[in-house]
């Protein structure tokens, strides 16, 4: 057995102020490339949608790439990549950010777009239509004309979850998309966009205070508008399996999926830290128990993947989420057979622990994909502002690598012996396609 | 209240990390660049693999890290893990391309277990059966994706008889193999000769370099096989429509023909392309998306083997405005070859060049890409100096020029996969039209 290997770290520096409109702002200097990251996270994503209004958080965003105070539109695209950079915008659960990365130069554009559009975006109907059709497409491409498409991170929650912001559709119906009005874009922009229920971040090749001194300059006069009171998702976990299957018509091989409830990311992060540590063991590479187990050894997957979060971002995501397994199966494959083996490793683990080697492996592992992350800017400007958002600790992001190599092996055990059967929500692709 | 847009600060000149280079006596070439910024390395290490054989090489490289004569697949895997460390293969028309990374203090340790399966991959019998199953039922789903099958049949259409014209084995292919023929590949052509390794991150370039000759010397093999013949010229024809029943979206795809990336001319080329539809303020996305709202991306790219290069337009439209979204697309490649690009329109495609040059720098595993990518042309870092002097140089008129000969409509290779019962008629009311099964 080789030498346990130092988990590097890093020491990013951050830098944190509010301006007076109550704007967060978060600072990551590092002149080692001429590039500048920056992102802008509002604190809404698709649980805030309201009920009948199903994918809202998502064309809202797009709206707010169709011109804004001073730009017409087509300028924000125009701008951003005519100063060389790349730009774009997604939608989480909790989130939705805006990000731009771009040669050093085009730092002072970037801030003034954002700010631009933090005033007010151009909210008209010709724009809203089109944005409704550029969305349908999306999820035509995504969703409706794709094998898997929603796989499982449209599919399970409604198994999971019984509230309505758990539980619906994040890219929304056809019939909620095309029934938005103006007069809801501005409501829903009045009331989550304002500047105090948002984070700027920066991070990458800038001095401080000539960044400060444009962040003052640009986002200074934004009116102050404070941040709407956050609701409380959370809702109770299951008291009995929960089970559901659909058939995909174009879909030629079974797949399934499952998930268990886990600790609050954010109150107990200690306590759910071992989960995201728990995932890694179990699916990480051809080492890990479940690949090792149903592929190579059974064959009954062909592919096994494990995280937490619907959408991936384990570190982004508020209360409730879930620990989630996924494989793909080969022709006539079994998904009982998938869950029994799945419950059966996972109690082999609660019984008999981890195996010599086994958690320094996966950590190191966990500590190169972290550090892998942050060498981009705005793989540290989008978490950083996120993290501020959330909790208040932008510089959580230096500390996981330390954080994930400290999490015990007692830990891993207690985390898998509570994904139980009975707490376990899973659903099933029956295969429609002829093969 | 008017605000107005900040001026962009001028760019410093381009500023290229020292690339060290050495070619070892078994004829691997080894490069190794510091960029020091996180404590990791990337490991890319390019094959020439052209002309080996389609289903087995695509096999090969799905069951090269399953087992040594001391490790099975658990134990190497564990063992890459153990440093941070991962590594996978994959195969294109010209090579197979090893690739990864791991903890900056486990390079030795990756080096070493990528030697052993270099020099001493087994292909055991039970590994190799699970990998052909999983390549198989893999590929079977591949070809219920659209964007695949537009790709598999637009390769054919360009490439004809030409080894590039398929690029995916069919399932029953995989599922017929044994390992060896795994294994005789392996031997002729899993060797040092013409291969590259890209070594980038926190690391001393030298030291590196020393620690790959010694672990990696003694991998030995004959020489490469000759090359390919060059790519075809384009044959334009009717349309061609490939039926796939009940979908709700149809797949676009134009080839047109491309330069090489050292033709004096690919800059202004390249630029062409960008204002066309190379990148999301172009022309084409502003037309199609922005406007009328008949998808959700368009691209065109320019892909480049070592046999020739060719640009690819590609969008996903919804169905029903199939026909309008090839009116648009003819429309635009008509207006870039006949019209040279606006001055501010120009300016902006060559900014956006310049800088993602720069952004694709700025992270180790982006340079180590960069870097792997020129090196399997023949090029180096510093070819970047010179294309970012012919970015900045390229007139109008040259950028005007490249257009009229490359990008006319009249050039392109046209295949739609959709729903032909639906957007057949509409098809035909435009252009000659031939209908093949998916």
């Amino acid at each position: 057995m080789a030498p346990k290997i130092k988990i590097p770290a890093t020491k990013y520096p951050v830098e944190r102020f509010t301006l007076g409109n109550g704007l967060r702002v978060v600072l990551s200097p590092d002149r080692s490339a001429p590039v500048v990251g920056v992102a802008v996270v509002y604190d809404v994503g698709i649980r805030s949608e309201p009920e009948g209004r199903t994918g809202f958080a998502h064309l809202f965003e797009h709206l707010m790439f169709q011109g804004s105070e001073n730009l017409e539109k087509l300028a924000h695209f125009r701008h951003v990549q005519g100063a060389g950079g790349s730009f774009n915008g997604s939608t989480h659960l909790d989130y939705t950010d805006y990000f731009e990365v771009l040669p050093t130069g085009g730092l002072e554009r970037a801030l003034f777009l954002e700010a631009d559009r933090m005033r007010g975006p151009r909210l008209t109907e010709e724009n809203l239509r089109n944005q409704v059709d550029v969305v349908k497409e999306e999820i035509r491409v995504n969703v409706l004309n794709r094998p898997y498409g929603g796989f499982p991170w449209l599919k399970l929650p409604p198994v999971m979850f019984s509230t309505f912001a758990n539980a619906h559709d994040g890219y929304g119906s056809f019939e909620d998309l095309e029934s938005a009005t103006v007069e809801d874009a501005q409501g829903f922009f009045d009331r989550y966009y304002a500047c105090g229920n948002a984070v700027l971040s920066v991070a990458g090749d800038f001095d401080v205070a000539e960044a400060t001194a444009m962040i003052e300059r640009h986002f200074g006069d934004v009116p102050a508008r404070p941040a709407p009171e956050l609701p409380d998702f959370d809702e109770a976990g299951l008291s009995g399996e929960r089970r559901e299957s659909y058939t995909d018509r174009i879909a030629p091989l079974p797949a399934v999926a499952a998930g268990w409830r886990v600790p609050d990311p954010i109150g107990t992060f200690e306590d759910y830290l071992p989960y995201v540590v728990l995932a890694e063991v179990l699916t990480d590479g051809d080492a890990s128990r479940l690949v090792e187990r149903l592929i190579q050894r059974d064959r009954t997957a062909t592919t096994m993947g494990g995280y937490i979060g619907f959408m991936g971002d384990e570190y982004l995501v508020r209360n409730p989420t879930a620990l989630l397994l996924q494989a793909h199966m080969p022709p006539g494959g079994d998904a009982d057979k998938v869950l029994r083996t799945i419950d059966e490793e996972l109690d082999r683990l609660a019984a008999d622990g981890l195996k010599p080697g086994e958690l320094d492996r996966t950590q190191a592992r966990m500590a190169t994909r972290a550090l892998h992350g942050t060498d981009d800017v705005l793989g540290r400007a989008q978490p950083m502002a996120v993290l501020e958002l959330q909790r208040g600790r932008p510089g959580l992001l230096n500390d996981l690598p330390k954080l994930i190599s400290e999490v015990r092996e007692e830990q891993i055990v207690a985390a898998a012996a509570t994904l139980r059967p009975e707490h376990r929500a899973s659903v099933e692709v029956i295969p429609g396609a002829s093969s | 209240m008017t605000k107005t847009l900040p001026d962009l600060v001028p760019d410093a000149a381009l500023n290229l990390p020292p690339e060290r280079e050495r070619t070892l006596p078994n004829g691997l070439t080894v490069i190794a660049i510091r960029r020091s910024a996180v404590p990791l390395v990337e490991v890319r290490l390019r094959i020439p693999f052209a002309r080996a054989e389609l289903a087995p090489a695509t096999l090969l490289s799905q069951a090269l890290f399953t087992g040594t004569s001391g490790m099975n697949s658990i134990d190497i895997a564990a063992a890459l893990q153990a440093v941070g460390g991962s590594l996978g293969a994959g195969i294109d028309p010209d090579r197979l391309l090893i690739s990864g990374n791991a903890l900056a203090d486990g390079l030795d340790r990756t080096l070493e277990l990528l030697a052993s399966v270099l020099t001493d991959a087994t292909y055991p019998v039970e590994e190799v059966s699970t990998e052909r199953d999983r390549l198989g039922d893999h590929i079977q789903v591949a070809l219920s994706q659209p964007a695949h099958l537009a790709r598999v049949a637009l390769l054919k259409r360009m490439y004809g008889d030409h080894p590039y014209a398929v690029q995916t084995p069919e399932p029953e292919e995989i599922r017929a193999l044994s390992p060896e023929p795994l294994r005789e590949l392996h031997a002729a052509r899993v060797r040092p000769a013409g291969a590259v390794l890209v070594l980038v991150g926190d690391i001393d370039p030298d030291q590196a370099i020393d620690t790959a000759e010694k672990i990696l010397g003694g991998w030995s093999g004959r020489a490469p096989d000759g090359g390919l013949p060059p790519i075809p010229v384009l044959e334009t024809g009717p349309l061609l429509l490939v039926d796939r029943p009940g979908s709700v979206q149809s797949s676009l795809r134009l080839a047109l023909p491309a330069l090489t990336r050292t033709d004096p001319d690919y800059a202004a080329f390249n630029l062409a392309n960008l204002v066309f539809g190379g990148y999301f303020s172009s022309r084409w996305t502003e037309n199609i998306r922005e406007d009328k709202g008949y998808t959700y991306g368009a691209y065109s790219s320019i892909d480049h083997y070592v046999a020739g290069s060719a640009l690819v337009a590609a969008a996903e439209v919804a169905t029903e405005v199939t026909g309008p979204s090839l009116l648009e697309t003819v429309y635009e490649l008509g207006r870039i070859a006949s019209l040279p690009p606006g001055e501010e329109e120009l300016e902006q495609a060559r900014r956006y060049a310049l800088g993602t040059l720069r952004l694709g720098m700025s992270t180790q595993a982006g340079l180590a890409g960069l870097a792997g990518m020129y090196a399997g042309f023949g090029l180096r870092l510093d070819h970047l100096r010179e294309y970012s002097a012919a970015l900045a140089a390229a007139t109008r008129e040259e950028v005007a020029a490249a257009a009229t000969k490359y990008l006319a409509p009249s050039r392109a290779v046209t295949v739609i996969l959709g729903d032909a019962e639906k957007i057949e008629s509409q098809l035909s009311a435009l252009t000659v039209v031939e209908r093949s099964a998916a």
